[in-house]
């Protein structure tokens, strides 16, 4: 029996998560949010985190209803995500782990929402598009690595959506992508906007400049409503994540396929991979707001599985890197 | 004007009749006759996952950007199917099917696995950093170079290489070194996770290219930048 506590902050986002071979014992999280308008900034956001993460600590333990003694390991957030957060729950997590006595392990965020997906829906080896306000990647495991076979080449897709959230101040409460996903649910007009897809790859810093461009225009002169814009521009973002996928799909010779990141949590996009599968005969695989969005839980399991694998992270290599590619990691728990 | 409409009339009739020998996630190829000749049919069907509007959109202009650019690279003189017809309501293309040729992803694929003469596969990509330097100089941007869009036509000698280039459904005409930049990072991940330990042989493909190019040091050196970016970007969430 291996129990692991898992730290995650890299974002707006501060959770902690316990899981036991896996079943997920408690995982309680928290959001930094902020007025509409407005971005997170990692000043604040750490503030916030700060301010939180003890809290929200024995949550965790009085849900699963442990002790520090047992616990066997002390999962935490390495990387990537943004500094100043990564150090706040990194400090946390270490002290912890030296107060308690545990071994510690630095896990890729990346890998975490990927271990948590195969964890969930049980998916055996699917193509994963990970998409979120700070990644947006299609991964595929071979040889020991998830590998990365196509990518945004400029800002995320839901960095591209929180900052056209921004523009027509729509609330950031619970998020600004969910609040987008509502007012879509009402919008009929299409607009059309650039599409871009390269090769294997996407680029939405276009997309963004054309429609932050286009929106006070078209909405001043009344040619369309905030959820016309809504509606068009994800009926967009996610023909093209649900195209760079199936591309990825028919280079591997795969049949099953597997939404992580915030933006998973989406139905739209969930439905219209659903429709590509369909036509192809594959498998679509997804998970609830629970474990699509950033969560302590999710960097316990694959803490659990690298610790299971014989890894450990030393203190004096317990540091934080904003910039930590998903297949830098050798995942020795795979064949 | 009445030959055309019956012609289009019968797309469907020469789908019916022709073989089909590939559906990808765009399309699907067939193998037929028409006029008289062997020809390739590509048929972009509908993607119903898509909205209508974007979907007959971006089908219609991916027909549309596919033939322009193979049409610019043919008076250019860089090799591409011949376009015999399109059909704007069925978005099928009767182009020139290449016969006896073989992908450059299987001939590289065979030539690794049978240890040939690694001098062979380096004349291929001098040939084809070649071939990229001359298109970039017409400024057609390729948009999914990938070893499996290129084709290899057989008996020819290392003297003599003709390679093809096919697929031209993401091109679009560009001058931005950016935009050519871009087109190479795509060949790059493509070439080196299909084909692996060829980093060398990549590299030399892009001193082919420089060599060939009139526009070639900018173009590096967007290369360059691109290559950094999934790097150097933050990635938060």
């Amino acid at each position: 029996m291996t129990v692991v506590i898992g730290f995650e902050g890299s974002a707006n986002k501060i959770g902690i998560g316990i899981i036991r071979d896996g079943e997920v014992l408690s995982n309680p999280r928290r959001t930094y949010i902020t007025p509409p308008g407005q971005g997170f900034l990692p000043g604040e956001t750490a503030k916030h985190h700060r301010s939180v993460i003890l809290t929200v600590l024995q949550e965790a333990l009085d849900e699963a209803g442990l002790k520090a003694a047992d616990i066997d390991c002390v999962a935490y957030t390495k990387g990537p995500g943004m500094g100043a957060p990564l150090v706040t729950v990194a400090i946390v997590a270490r002290t912890v782990a030296q107060l308690w006595g545990k071994p510690l392990l630095g896990v890729n965020h990346c890998i975490g929402h990927i271990e948590m997906g195969r964890l969930i829906t049980n998916s055996q080896n699917p193509t994963v598009l990970y998409v979120s306000g700070g990644n947006t990647q299609v991964i595929a495991y071979s040889e020991r690595r998830y590998r990365i076979f196509g990518e945004t080449i400029d800002i995320a897709v839901g960095n591209c959506l929180d900052r056209f959230a921004r523009v027509i101040k729509i609330s950031n409460d619970p998020s600004p992508g969910y609040n987008i996903e509502q007012m879509a649910k009402k919008g009929t007009k299409y607009i059309e906007l650039p599409y871009t897809v390269k090769g294997m790859d996407v680029s939405f810093s276009g997309i963004l400049s054309y429609i932050e461009d286009a929106a006070h225009k078209l909405l001043s002169t009344g040619q369309c409503t905030p959820e016309d814009l809504c509606f068009s521009l994800q009926e967009t973002l996610f023909a093209m994540l649900v195209e760079i996928t199936e591309r990825a799909m028919a280079h591997c010779g795969s049949q099953e396929v597997l939404i992580v990141g915030g933006v998973g949590c989406n139905l739209r996009l969930q439905e219209m991979m659903g429709v590509m599968c369909k036509e192809r005969g594959a498998l679509l695989f997804a998970t609830d707001e629970r474990f699509c969005i950033d969560n302590g839980a999710m960097i316990a399991q694959a803490g659990w599985e690298m610790f299971r694998s014989g890894q450990v992270t030393e203190l004096s290599d317990s540091w934080i890197t904003q910039r930590y590619r998903t297949d830098e990691v050798e995942v020795t728990w795979r064949d | 004007m009445a030959h055309s409409d019956s012609v289009k009339a019968s797309v469907p009739s020469y789908l019916k009749e022709a073989q089909m020998i590939k559906q990808g996630a765009e399309a699907r190829v067939y193998r037929g006759t028409f006029l008289g000749r062997s020809v390739i049919i590509k048929e972009r069907f509908p993607k119903l996952y898509r909205h209508p509007e974007v979907d007959e959109k971006l089908t219609r202009r991916r027909t549309t950007q596919e033939v322009r650019s193979i049409l610019r690279c043919r008076r250019a003189g860089i090799n591409a199917p011949v376009v015999y017809f399109v059909d704007y309501t069925t978005h099928c293309i009767f182009m020139e099917d290449i016969i006896n040729s073989v992908s450059v992803r299987d001939h590289i694929e065979s030539a690794q696995a049978s240890e040939r003469n690694p001098q062979h596969l380096q004349t291929l990509v001098d040939k084809i950093g070649q071939i990229l330097a001359q298109m970039h100089d017409e400024d057609v941007i390729h948009g999914d170079l990938t070893t499996s869009n290129m084709l290899l036509v057989s008996g020819t000698d290392d003297q003599n290489i003709k390679l093809v280039l096919i697929d031209f459904g993401l091109s679009y005409i560009s001058a931005l070194p950016e935009d050519k930049g871009v087109d190479l990072y795509v060949l790059e991940k493509a070439f080196l996770s299909t084909h692996p330990k060829t980093e060398t042989l990549f590299e030399r493909l892009l001193k082919s290219y420089t060599a060939s190019s009139k526009k070639s040091s900018a173009v590096i050196k967007k290369l360059d930048e691109v290559r950094l970016r999934g790097r150097k970007r933050s990635m938060v969430g």
